[in-house]
């Protein structure tokens, strides 16, 4: 489970999140939506560890990202914005990477990599240096990078990002068994269809801020919205008015 | 993390990371080329082909014909002659005062001795007989040719004064009140040192390229790749990351020195300076303490390059910047030698320039000072200790990720 309690960050004058706080529970897939530069990354940061709160805290399992940041990585796995594989190293070989720095040993990682192959439909470019390998295939290589070391807990920033259908359609069948499995993954997306078609819970940001939070369902009904994507309109719309002020 | 568990595992953490920059360069063409066959092929095939031709220079200037443009040297026979026995070649020439400074200047001639009219007149009466020399005091490769024409024309100038003492009954020994006797008390070995002064840098320079392409990679090119933000999500302390870099990068370095070690010692065995009297004292035990001496440079580079590198934003740029670093060790080297340093103990505590000094020392077989050695290995490690955790501490903060 993720838990963010109040989470805020400042970029110099500029105050990238505030006071965001959600909930993200295991067998469950929760979108985090909203509009580019809502601050959607800068929250999932702060959860995987890779930028430190000014204030607030994140609980990975019940693992405090502030006080025990080390424990709570172990309990996440990440796809991060950039796949960022070594384009020298083939794919199976960037898993087995990962693998040891999460510290498992040879025969486990060597394991559960062949598992991941499989599991991912990745067998035709596994063994070829990762230069080589398209978007989808790159993707699909560090998510099994991400998966590795079998974490309960799965955050995603973006992935179908320059993915064509049959990558995305693959991805969306692969989280729906990760959903099955009891895992929890938190996925933040602009894309409304993707987010309404997987979505158990999804909380919508802007500006920093988070604005709804709910099931889809949930969401249409409270801004009186015939749509996932009216609902989100309407609720940044109200935003940017009460932003920009009168007038 | 301070059990004994927790250290066990951050050596694995190193252990993985160095495993992999170190097994992924092998595939790496820019850092193989770099590190294993430009620095360890290029540096010594530099420096024999530069020695060879220095000393083909050197040889064949004492031997080689003298080529001479004589103006009216029909006024100067015996002159002429004297120099024709002495090696020179002597071609005559039709030149005026102005067309012989030109022929020179234009280089059509190296240089234009011209034989005054009255030459004959004055030498018969015991006065000074004037010749002209015309030559480019600029021209550096013309420099030996003309020292010599002057020195063999002071000699005939000096074998003539002789001859008029004798003939006055005057005994020439007068003119020689003072004998001086040079008594060289440099060795074979410290006389190599001459020519082989250049060897410290271009050893240090190829070991610092051996590393820098990792260096660049495992900082820079992983940022501008955007798979630094995945390494950045595993459970280990980013300090630790960085470790298993900069020592992968030591390994590449070394490999790097021990060839271009190896790759001099075997070239220098060929140079022949035995001809010069000067021996080359690099045989294999002398090139291992070479090896010992720059190890403790080794983890200094490295952390020096992996510091700059991980500042920059992109792999071009990293690039630019550890040109310049690569330029740092040969700043002490630089002054020492502007400076006309020489080996002090207190000196021994610079890293670069005391490897310089003891390296030197090897060459020409004199023994080292252990302390001066144990200055210099503690003192460069000492900063090399310094600069790994910095680079640690960089590797902890978040505007890493720029």
């Amino acid at each position: 489970m993720i838990e963010a309690q109040r989470l805020e960050k400042h970029f110099g004058r500029v105050t990238a999140v505030r006071e965001v706080s959600l909930r993200a529970l295991d067998g469950r897939i929760t979108g985090l939506l909203g509009p580019n530069g809502a601050g959607k990354s800068t929250t999932l940061r702060m959860l995987y560890t890779v930028l430190a709160p000014d204030r607030g805290d994140a609980l990975i399992d019940g693992c405090s990202v502030v006080r025990e940041p080390l424990a709570a990585r172990a309990r996440l796995g990440v796809l991060p914005h950039s796949a960022g594989i070594y384009p020298n190293l083939t794919a199976r070989e960037n898993i087995l990477y990962f693998g040891a720095l999460q510290g498992l040993k040879r025969s486990a990682r060597r394991a559960r990599a062949a598992e991941l192959v499989q599991l991912l439909e990745m067998e035709e470019f596994a063994d070829r240096r990762a230069r080589g390998l398209s978007q989808g295939e790159r993707v699909r290589t560090a998510l099994a990078r991400a998966l590795v070391h079998s974490p309960r807990n799965l955050v995603l920033d973006e992935p179908t990002n320059g993915l064509d259908v049959m990558a995305v359609r693959a991805l969306r069948r692969l989280l729906l068994q990760l959903r099955v499995a009891g895992h929890c993954v938190l996925f933040s997306s602009h894309v409304m269809q993707e987010v309404s078609a997987l979505c158990d819970e999804v909380v919508v940001i802007a500006h920093g801020v988070v604005l709804e939070h709910g099931t889809p369902d949930e969401i249409r009904g409270r801004t009186g919205a015939g749509s996932l994507e009216e609902a989100f309109v309407r609720l940044i719309g109200a935003t940017d008015a009460t932003s920009r002020g009168p007038g | 993390m301070r059990n004994f568990a927790g250290t066990r595992l951050a050596v694995r953490a190193i252990l993985t990371v160095f495993a992999k920059e170190f097994r992924e360069n092998l595939r790496e063409r820019r850092t193989l080329l770099s590190a294993l066959i430009l620095g360890p092929l290029l540096g010594p095939l530099l420096l024999a082909g530069g020695l060879s031709l220095r000393l083909e220079r050197g040889l064949g200037e004492v031997d080689r014909p003298l080529a001479l443009a004589v103006a009216h040297g029909e006024r100067a026979p015996n002159l002429l002659a004297f120099l024709r026995e002495h090696g020179v070649t002597v071609t005559s020439v039709d030149y005026e005062p102005s067309a012989a400074r030109a022929a020179v200047r234009s280089g059509r001639e190296q240089q234009v001795l011209a034989v005054d009219a009255d030459f004959a007149a004055r030498l018969a009466a015991g006065l000074p007989a004037p010749l002209e020399l015309y030559a480019d005091a600029s021209d550096l490769t013309a420099a030996g040719d003309s020292a010599r024409l002057r020195a063999l024309i002071q000699q005939y100038s000096a074998l003539l004064g002789r001859l008029r003492l004798a003939a006055r009954g005057v005994d020439p020994l007068l003119l020689a009140p003072i004998a001086v006797q040079d008594i060289d008390v440099s060795t074979p070995a410290s006389r190599s040192v001459l020519i082989l002064g250049t060897l410290s840098y271009l050893i240090l320079i190829t070991m610092l390229m051996g590393g820098m392409y990792l260096a660049i990679d495992a900082t820079a090119g992983e940022r501008e790749r955007g798979s630094l933000e995945p390494l950045l999500t595993v459970p280990v302390h980013r300090e630790l990351l960085i470790y298993g870099k900069i020592l992968a990068t030591c390994a590449y370095m070394i490999l790097s020195l021990a060839l271009t070690v190896t790759a001099f010692a075997v070239v220098l065995r060929f140079t022949g300076l035995e001809r010069f009297g000067m021996s080359v004292n690099f045989g294999p035990r002398v090139a291992l303490e070479v090896i010992l001496l720059t190890l403790p440079l080794v983890p200094l580079g490295a952390a020096l390059m992996t510091l700059v590198a991980a500042y920059t934003r992109t792999y071009r740029e990293a690039q630019t910047y550890l040109a310049l670093v690569l330029l740092v060790p040969t700043v002490p080297l630089a002054f020492a030698g502007l400076v006309g340093l020489r080996p002090r103990p207190a000196l021994m505590a610079v890293p670069s320039l005391s490897q310089h000094f003891l390296i030197t020392s090897l060459l020409r077989a004199e023994a080292l000072p252990p302390g001066w050695v144990a200055l210099s290995v503690g003192a460069t490690l000492a900063l090399a200790a310094l600069l790994v955790v910095a680079a640690g501490g960089l590797y902890r903060r978040e505007a890493l990720l720029g």
